[in-house]
C-alpha cells in the first residue's frame, strides 16, 4: 500500500476513487459500488482498494463483528463465483480475484489485533515494519526466563529439579498472560481514542499531534503484545 | 444451462444425484440400487464397473480394482504399508501410482473415471439427455494433488467438473435444507477409506466452515483389517493354514469381516464363516459386538483429535456445538456413535441416510452453480497451509490452513546472482516446519530478464481457488507483463498425460459401447432361442411342416450369429425369427386358451 494514502479524510477518499474508473466492459463511468450502472457487469476491486474500504467501514478500530460479519455475508453473495458459473469467462474471473480479496479483508479486519496492524500500517507505511519487541521493563525478567526454559528442556522433567522449574515456568506464564492482558486493555484504550478522533474529522494542529501520539503508542504496544504472545505460547507447547 | 448432476465419489461405493422440483434425489438403477460399488475389474469381454464387477473380487482378485480413491493424488512410497492388502499390482511412472490390469497400466484417475463414467451413463439413462457437467466430492481433508487427480478423473471421464466440493460440507448442505437449522453444526464424516470433521456456522443460508481437519488414511477399510488380522491369525493357528501364502484368498476374508462389522451394528453377536483354499472346508467363529468393539477402539479413537483440533482452530469448545451431524457408513457403529456423544456432549443427528447425505449435497451444490438455488451459499477452507521452500528446507508458510477460499496470497521475488534467468520455486502443503515433512505439491521456474542482481521484481500470485486447488500466476512489475507458468505437479498426471487419456477414453467409449451392445444382443437372441424351441415343442404339430421348418431354419441362422462378434447381424437374424414364428405363437395362445376354457362354463368366462 502506497504511503500518500495517509489521509485523515476516509471517506471521501472512496468516492474520488470510485468516480475515476472505467468499466471494463462497456467503458462507461462507473460510480456504482460493484457493478456497472448500464451494463450491470461486475467490477474489480482496485488493488488500490483497503480492507476497510473493500468491507464498505471507514477506519474505525472498534467494529462490531455481528455488522462485520453480516457486510461480508452480503459481499459474498455479490462476489462468490458460485454466482458466477453463468456468466462470461471475463466476469468469473473477476470473481474470483474479488472475493479473494474479501475474504482476506475479512479475516484481517475480524480480529482486533490483526486490524489494528493492518490499520498502522495504512497509516504510517509498511505492517512488515512493525518488529516484534520486548517491553523495556521486562528484559531482565524475560532473559532470565529463557535461562529457565534452556534449563528445563535439558532436565529430566519428572526429578524433583524439573518439577521445580516447570512450577516457576508456569506462574511465569501466568504472569505474562496478565500482562498480555493488560496491553490489549490498554489496546482497547487506544483504538476508542483513535475513533474519537477521526469522528471529530479535525485537521487542526493538535488533532494531528494526537493521532501521531495514538498510533506511536499503539505500535508500540502491538509490539510488545507479540512478543509476549509469542513467549506465552512457546511456554505453553514446552510445559504441556 | 445444461443440467450439472452431483456426485460422491466414494472409496466404496459411488452415487450420483440431481436436482427434482427444488429437492435433491439420488438416482437409482433399474433395480432401485443408488449405489454403484467403486470397484472395476478386468473380464474376458472387457471392463466392467460396479455390482457385476464386485462379483469379480473373489473369483479374480488380482484383475479386479476396489478403494482406488486411497491412490489418488499418491505415489508409490505413500502406500507401502498398504501394499499387503491389496491383491492387485502397483507400480509408480512419474510420480503417480499405476494398477496393473492384464496387459496394461492405468492410473487411479483413470479407474477412477471408469466409475464416473458408469455413474454419466446412470444419470443419462435416467433423465433421458446427455450429462456433461458435474460436481464432484472429496474428503475435506483432501490435499491438492489429490484434488487435481479427482478434476483429471472427471475430465477423462467426458464430465467438465464445476466443481470440487468438501464431502462434509456438501452433506451439511442436504442438512441444511432439509432441516433449515440457524447455528454452529459439526459434521463427522468416517467413510470406507477417510475421515473428515467439519465445523460449520449456519446462518440465513450461508454454510460458513469455520475448521477442518481430518485423516486421508482413516476408515471403514482400516475396522475391516482390523478383523482381518484377527481371523488370519486364527486361521492359522487353528487350521494351520497361512494365509498369507494365499493372496488371492484374502478378498473372500475381507469380504466376510466387512459383513460381520455390518452385521454387529444391529446385532450383538453374529456368526463368522470363511471358506478356506484347497477345499480345506471352512473356518467358523462366533464375534461379538464387544469383541468388534474392543478391537476397533484404538482406530475410532484415532478420529478423536482431528476433531479437538478442528475445534481449537474454530476457536470453540464442545459446549458451542449446536448439532453433529453424522455421515458415511462406517457412522451406523454404535461405538462410534457413543465415542462422538461423549466427545460432544450430546446426542449426534442420524436421521439422515449417511450413505445418501454427500450427493444429496452435491446435488443441492449443482444447483447453486446453475442458478437454481440463490439463497444458499458454501463458503468452505483450506485444509491445510499453502507454502513455499525458503533457505535451509523450511516452509514459509503463505496461505493458512482453514482460511476461506477463494484465497490469495502475492510473493515478491528476485534475484541473488547478476545475469540470472530463473527462480525455481518449489510450493508445499502441510503444517511442519521443515520441507520433507510436508507434502511437495508442485515446481516451477520463473523466468528473470537477465539484470544485476535484486533488480527483478516479479510478483507471484498463488490463488487457492473455491474447488481447494491452486493456481500459480507471475507478473514481472518492471513492465506489468504476465508470463504463463508451467507447473510441474509432484504427484500427479501432466497436462498432456490427462489429453492422453482423454483421447484414449473416447477411443474405447465407441469399443466399449460397441461390446455393451454384443453382449446385449447375445443375450436376447439367447432367450429367444429358448423361448422358440419351446414353442417349437409344444405347438410344432399344429402349423404346416414346412412353416416349422421355416422356422428351424431361422433359428440356426440365429445362432450362428449369434456367436459372431456383429451386434447388427444377431439383430437382424432375431427379427427374421420373430417374423416366422410369428403364426406359430398366435396359434399356441388361441391354443391355450381353449384348454384353460376347457370345462369351464360361459359365465364364468364372461
Amino acid at each position: 500500500m502506497a504511503n500518500d494514502q495517509s489521509s485523515t479524510h476516509p471517506v471521501p477518499r472512496r468516492q474520488l476513487q470510485m468516480a475515476r474508473s472505467m468499466c471494463w466492459h462497456c467503458q462507461s463511468e462507473v460510480t456504482g459500488e460493484y457493478f456497472c450502472e448500464r451494463c450491470v457487469k461486475v467490477q474489480p476491486v482496485s488493488k488500490e482498494t483497503d480492507y476497510f474500504t473493500c468491507l464498505g467501514f471507514p477506519r474505525r478500530l472498534m467494529l462490531d463483528p455481528k455488522t462485520l460479519e453480516a457486510k461480508f455475508y452480503e459481499l459474498s453473495r455479490t462476489f462468490h463465483p458460485d454466482f458466477y458459473q453463468t456468466k462470461s469467462a471475463a466476469e468469473q474471473t473477476i470473481s474470483l480475484s474479488n472475493a479473494a480479496v474479501l475474504n482476506t479483508a475479512y479475516r484481517t479486519l475480524r480480529d482486533p489485533i490483526q486490524r489494528a496492524e493492518y490499520l498502522l500500517g495504512l497509516e504510517t507505511g509498511s505492517v512488515k515494519d512493525i518488529r516484534t519487541s520486548p517491553p523495556a521493563d521486562l528484559f531482565e525478567e524475560i532473559l532470565e526466563l529463557q535461562d529457565t526454559l534452556e534449563e528445563y528442556r535439558a532436565s529430566d522433567h519428572d526429578a524433583d529439579e524439573g518439577r521445580r522449574l516447570r512450577d516457576t515456568l508456569k506462574t511465569e506464564q501466568q504472569t505474562l498472560e496478565r500482562r498480555k492482558e493488560e496491553m490489549e486493555s490498554q489496546l482497547r484504550k487506544l483504538f476508542v481514542a483513535w475513533d474519537k478522533l477521526q469522528d471529530a474529522g479535525e485537521a487542526t494542529s493538535p488533532a494531528r499531534a494526537e493521532r501521531d501520539r495514538i498510533l506511536k503508542q499503539m505500535r508500540d504496544l502491538l509490539s510488545h503484545r507479540t512478543y509476549i504472545n509469542n513467549i506465552v505460547n512457546d511456554l505453553a507447547v514446552t510445559i504441556a | 444451462m445444461a443440467r450439472i448432476v452431483g456426485i460422491d465419489l466414494g472409496t466404496t461405493n459411488s452415487l450420483v444425484a440431481y436436482m427434482k422440483d427444488g429437492q435433491p434425489c439420488v438416482i437409482s438403477d433399474r433395480h432401485g440400487r443408488t449405489m454403484v460399488p467403486s470397484v472395476v475389474a478386468l473380464t474376458d469381454n472387457g471392463l466392467i464397473v460396479g455390482d457385476s464387477a464386485k462379483e469379480h473380487l473373489t473369483r479374480n482378485p488380482e484383475r479386479t480394482v476396489y478403494s482406488v480413491k486411497r491412490f489418488m493424488g499418491k505415489g508409490l512410497a505413500d502406500v507401502q504399508s498398504d501394499l499387503t492388502y491389496f491383491p492387485y499390482h502397483l507400480t509408480e511412472t512419474g510420480g503417480v501410482i499405476r494398477i496393473r490390469l492384464g496387459q496394461k497400466h492405468y492410473s487411479p484417475p483413470q479407474i477412477s473415471a471408469m466409475i464416473l463414467k458408469e455413474l454419466k451413463l446412470r444419470a443419462e439413462a435416467y433423465l433421458g439427455e446427455s450429462i456433461t457437467k458435474a460436481v464432484i466430492t472429496v474428503p475435506a481433508y483432501f490435499n491438492d494433488s489429490q484434488r487435481q487427480a479427482t478434476k483429471d478423473a472427471g475430465l477423462i471421464a467426458g464430465l467438465e467438473v464445476l466443481r470440487i466440493i468438501n464431502e462434509p460440507t456438501a452433506a451439511s448442505l442436504a442438512y441444511g435444507l432439509q432441516q433449515r437449522t440457524q447455528g454452529t453444526i459439526a459434521v463427522y464424516d468416517l467413510g470406507g477409506g477417510t475421515f473428515d470433521l467439519s465445523i460449520l456456522k449456519l446462518k440465513d443460508g450461508i454454510f460458513e466452515v469455520l475448521a477442518t481437519n481430518g485423516d486421508t488414511h482413516l476408515g471403514g477399510d482400516d475396522l475391516d483389517r482390523v478383523l482381518v488380522d484377527l481371523f488370519v491369525a486364527e486361521i492359522r493357528d487353528r487350521r494351520g493354514i497361512d494365509l498369507s501364502n494365499y493372496p488371492d484368498h484374502m478378498q473372500v476374508v475381507r469380504l466376510e469381516a466387512e459383513r460381520a462389522k455390518i452385521r454387529l451394528s444391529d446385532e450383538l453377536k453374529t456368526d463368522v464363516a470363511i471358506e478356506l483354499p484347497d477345499d480345506k472346508g471352512r473356518f467358523f467363529r462366533e464375534l461379538t459386538r464387544d469383541q468388534l468393539e474392543s478391537l476397533t477402539m484404538t482406530v475410532i479413537e484415532r478420529t478423536l483429535a482431528p476433531c479437538r483440533m478442528a475445534l481449537k482452530d474454530a476457536g470453540l469448545t464442545p459446549k458451542d456445538i449446536d448439532e453433529v451431524v453424522l455421515v458415511g457408513g462406517a457412522t451406523r457403529m454404535p461405538l462410534v456413535r457413543q465415542r462422538v456423544e461423549t466427545l460432544f456432549g450430546k446426542p449426534p443427528h442420524c436421521r439422515l441416510n449417511p450413505d445418501e447425505v454427500v450427493a444429496l449435497g452435491a446435488a443441492v451444490q449443482a444447483d447453486i452453480l446453475s442458478g437454481g438455488t440463490t439463497d444458499m451459499l458454501l463458503l468452505d477452507v483450506t485444509p491445510l497451509s499453502l507454502g513455499i521452500e525458503t533457505m535451509g528446507g523450511v516452509m514459509s508458510s503463505l496461505i493458512r490452513r482453514n482460511t476461506t477460499i477463494p484465497a490469495s496470497a502475492k510473493e515478491m521475488f528476485t534475484t541473488y546472482v547478476d545475469g540470472q534467468t530463473g527462480v525455481d520455486i518449489h510450493i508445499l502443503q502441510g503444517e511442519r516446519e521443515l520441507v520433507k515433512d510436508n507434502r511437495s505439491l508442485a515446481r516451477f521456474r520463473l523466468k528473470v530478464p537477465p539484470l544485476p542482481s535484486g533488480v527483478p521484481r516479479i510478483e507471484v500470485t498463488f490463488l487457492i481457488d473455491a474447488n481447494g486447488i491452486l493456481n500459480v500466476t507471475a507478473t514481472d512489475m518492471r513492465t506489468g507483463q504476465s508470463q504463463s507458468i508451467e507447473v510441474k505437479p509432484s504427484y500427479g498426471l501432466s497436462d498432456t498425460e490427462v489429453e492422453r487419456m482423454i483421447e484414449d477414453s473416447f477411443k474405447f467409449a465407441t469399443e466399449d459401447v460397441n461390446a455393451r451392445k454384443l453382449i446385449e444382443a447375445r443375450l436376447d437372441a439367447e432367450s429367444l432361442i429358448k423361448t422358440t424351441d419351446k414353442s417349437l415343442a409344444e405347438a410344432g404339430h399344429l402349423v404346416a411342416p414346412e412353416e416349422a421348418e421355416a422356422i428351424r431354419a431361422a433359428l440356426s441362422h440365429l445362432s450362428t450369429a449369434k456367436d459372431g462378434t456383429d451386434s447388427r447381424a444377431i439383430r437382424a437374424r432375431m427379427a427374421e425369427l420373430e417374423q416366422s414364428a410369428k403364426h406359430l405363437n398366435v396359434v399356441m395362445l388361441d391354443a391355450s386358451l381353449k384348454k384353460g376354457l376347457q370345462g369351464k362354463k360361459v359365465s364364468e368366462v364372461s
